[in-house]
């Protein structure tokens, strides 16, 4: 197994991400500069990791969906590659188009940073096969910026397939809905504004985060 | 040349940074405010060549985004 994991100018979690997906599945995982235009061969697992891409000038994620790499990552993504977009990985796949709505301000405009509860809403992808559906978990979060936002119809239509990975099990950051991780229509991109490489044993406080990448694993072995 | 880019959000999305700007400005004693919203402006200094079009598709694909955001453009 190959993973990739990207780099931006302000990215912070991107060594967190690279050791839990090496710990966990084992795969080759290589760091890729932003500026890269293109990605290692035979990738199985793309990983856009959390901080602060660009120190969030314009918007959260603007500036990193439109560097270079991101267009392989885009056809990547097209091709059926797995995507994990991760806190500022989720703002990043939001603004590239990959994923629909935006991630806005906090409703309560503070930066929160605390481990939240969440719900396992659809455990049949292939990121949330290590989960039951229904399930609560606990995962850290740590943002100035998501609060999840899309129309009504959006909301409806992801609703409706499915996509809403994860729900806030209480109020968070003022997302609709509690939405708390969003997949694509085709199921391999999700993001997500938890941490879950930040809960991958029991030092950390929980392992929770690390069934993402255990069925995750399985799923694309 | 320059156009200046005003990018403000959308009618319906809720805006927590113009909220928290109101009460800051009624904190300070200013009465009568009704309701704040928060936008940017963007100003480009440029070459003749470039049209509002271009602008546009600046504006389009980078400037805003558009599921929460729309802009206008002045050019002078």
């Amino acid at each position: 197994m190959r993973a990739a994991v990207i780099q931006f100018p302000g990215s912070n979690c991107d060594r967190d991400m690279a050791v839990a997906i090496r710990q966990i599945t084992g795969a080759q995982t290589d760091v890729i500069w932003h500026r890269d235009s293109a990605l290692p061969p035979r990738l199985d697992l793309i990983a856009i990791p959390g901080g602060f891409s660009y120190g969030d000038y314009l918007r959260s994620g603007a500036m990193a969906a439109r560097s270079p790499i991101m267009q392989a990552v885009i056809a990547a993504a097209a091709r059926g590659v797995p995507v994990l977009g991760v806190c500022n990985g989720f703002q990043i796949l939001t603004e590239a188009g990959l994923l629909p709505g935006a991630l806005m301000r906090n409703g309560g405009i503070r930066f929160v940073c605390r481990t939240v509860s969440l719900m396992v809403e659809n455990s049949q992808s292939i990121f949330t096969s290590g989960y039951d559906q229904g399930e609560k978990i606990s995962i850290p979060v740590a943002h100035h910026d998501g609060n999840y936002f899309a129309d009504a119809a959006t909301l409806d239509q992801i609703e409706g397939k499915g996509r809403v990975a994860f729900r806030y099990n209480e109020p968070v950051n003022g997302s609709a809905r509690n939405i708390a991780g969003v997949l694509n229509d085709a199921g391999n991109v999700l993001g997500m504004m938890p941490h879950p490489e930040r809960m991958i044993e029991s030092i950390h406080g929980g392992s929770d985060g690390r069934r993402l990448f255990e069925g995750l694993i399985r799923q694309i072995a | 040349m320059k156009s200046r880019i005003f990018v403000t959000l959308k009618d319906g999305v809720l805006d927590p940074q113009g909220r928290a700007i109101h009460h800051a400005i009624e904190g300070l004693g200013f009465s009568g405010i009704n309701d704040v919203r928060a936008g940017r402006l963007i100003e480009l200094d440029h070459d003749e060549s470039v049209t509002k079009a271009d602008v546009e598709a600046m504006c389009r694909t980078l400037l805003a985004n558009m599921v929460i955001e729309n802009f206008e453009i002045e050019q002078s």
